[in-house]
């Protein structure tokens, strides 16, 4: 009996688990998934928690309802991975072999990787919405904020779901808005990168937005340290900007069992091929989701494209045969932008997200790059979507793996 | 893309003027750009933008983090090699693509 081992049972350890337990032979393939957690959160939602628009309980759920029978789940915590011997450590003193190893784990924020983010002004006048803390407990400052100067920030990249910072700041507008306190609050967006936007068309189609929703942007800002008895925080190059309320993504980073194993680069993920998802560590190692060092975004529709693709990998790697090099970066994501509204933006490696019709060319019904009610219905209905199909390794009605230049407008 | 003549030689751009062929990119070309953001050039720049050109030709995200480990500078040095946006003044000046994110 040969086994297949799982790191991490988030959105793709749990993907992969079905995926697998359906394609390998359950009399040659034992498949085991690790994982301390209890809960599986539905991660989207955080952004919507400290406005209100979803409540806790609407997104956890257990870890083990998405386990398929047939998979063996451990709820221990890992220490370390032995790849010349081909076995993982657990902190309990567990030793288990594997003949293939994926790895799932994901990434997290390290607000301690910048100075002075984590101390007594966490959770009160410092925050994070990536975590089911984070958002829970900005969620409760929200309800008795009278204003001041919103600060949103970004430490610097890659982040989980790069867009979110960015909805955040259109949903603030909207919540206060509604508050009928927007006057008294001051939002202003601060990022690493150049701009709000960074891409031709997204600068072209959606670069007016921050501006009609009255946020400020500083863009090029490099964060050094948060200085909690001023109220500011200050970039290398010497820039100040002060808040009332900061709502920070702190860096992020792959999980310490990487450096342990001393496989990752210098924020712990593991280098990946871009296109077979194998990984450049040893052969009979793959990597999902967002624990690679792929220069694709991490996001869960990123992981689903994935899952497929590493899926059908998996079973040429044991019939011995060259693994497809299928992955195309694609990503495609809701953004929403406020008011009821949101955008859908569909992409890859190569091609920037560009406007024009999905899933189905020329019919849609949603629209890209543009500002629709049906891409906001279609954002929330994705909880749904998650929940009963993506996690469960459901296809997805006309959305491929790879991306199709059908349908998009891309002639500038 | 931009047909543009920097210190003599034709390359291609992007609308902000950074390269869009990398191996299209030499010394003076660098001088010139260099020049265009007020910097000028010492030893030290050098290090940093061949570090740049050599991530970058080996497909590797470049980050300000990056940077302040490449055993060249620290970030603060790096911020004052290339003031205000260094990352994005230094990817020019090498005559690779601008750092981006998804949109």
């Amino acid at each position: 009996m040969k086994n297949l081992l799982i790191l991490g049972a988030g959105t793709s350890g749990t993907m992969m688990a079905n995926h697998l337990r359906k394609t390998l032979a359950k009399d040659n393939w034992d498949i085991t998934i690790i994982d301390q957690e209890v809960n599986h959160y539905y991660q989207p939602g955080f952004l919507f928690m400290p406005f209100d628009i979803y409540q806790p309980h609407q997104l956890r759920k257990t870890v083990v309802e998405f386990i398929p029978k047939g998979v063996n789940l451990i709820k221990e915590r890992i220490q370390s991975i032995d790849k010349d011997n081909d076995k993982v450590l657990l902190y309990n003193g567990t030793e288990i072999k594997y003949d293939i190893l994926v790895i799932a784990t994901g990434c997290k924020i390290a607000p301690q990787e910048t100075e002075g983010m984590q101390g007594d002004q966490w959770y009160k006048s410092v925050f994070d919405f990536y975590t089911f803390d984070g958002a829970k407990n900005l969620r409760d400052k929200f309800k008795t904020w009278e204003g001041g100067k919103l600060v949103i920030h970004i430490c610097e990249m890659p982040i989980k779901c790069p867009v979110a910072p960015l909805e955040f700041a259109f949903l603030s507008d909207d919540f206060f808005t509604k508050k009928q306190i927007r006057d008294k609050v001051e939002i202003t967006y601060v990022t690493p990168m150049s701009g709000a936007f960074t891409k031709p068309m997204a600068t072209k189609e959606l670069g007016h937005l921050l501006e009609q929703k009255n946020i400020n942007i500083v863009p090029d800002f490099n964060i050094e340290k948060v200085d909690t008895e001023n109220n500011k925080i200050v970039d290398y190059g010497g820039k100040e900007i002060e808040y009332d309320l900061l709502v920070t993504v702190p860096t992020n980073m792959g999980d310490e069992l990487i450096a342990r194993s001393g496989i990752g680069d210098d924020l712990n993920f593991v280098p990946t091929n871009k296109t077979t998802l194998q990984s450049n560590i040893k052969e009979n190692i793959f990597v999902i989701g967002d624990a690679t060092d792929l220069p694709a975004s991490k996001a869960g529709s990123v992981a689903h494209f994935q899952a497929e693709i590493l899926t059908d990998n998996i079973q040429l790697f044991i019939a011995g045969k060259p693994l497809k090099e299928e992955f195309d970066g694609h990503a495609n994501c809701f953004i929403e932008t406020g008011h009821g509204k949101a955008l859908l933006i569909d992409f890859n490696y190569d091609q920037e997200p560009v406007k024009g019709t999905f899933p189905i060319p020329g019919i849609g019904p949603l629209r890209l790059l543009e500002e629709t009610r049906l891409n906001h219905f279609g954002k929330l209905a994705f909880r749904w979507v998650y929940w009963n199909m993506l996690i469960k390794g459901i296809s997805i009605p006309f959305v491929t793996s790879n991306m199709k230049l059908a349908g998009k407008k891309t002639e500038h | 893309m931009i047909e543009k003549k920097i210190a003599g030689y034709n390359v291609l751009c992007n609308e902000q003027g950074y390269l869009t062929e990398p191996d299209q990119w030499n010394k003076e070309i660098g001088l010139e750009l260099a020049a265009e953001e007020g910097i000028n050039i010492t030893d030290k720049h050098w290090e940093v933008l061949e570090y740049l050109r050599n991530q970058h030709k080996q497909e590797v995200a470049i980050t300000i983090r990056k940077v302040g480990k490449s055993g060249i500078v620290d970030i603060k040095e790096f911020y004052q090699l290339f003031p205000d946006g260094p990352l994005k003044k230094a990817s020019k000046i090498a005559g690779i693509p601008k750092p981006v994110s998804c949109i």
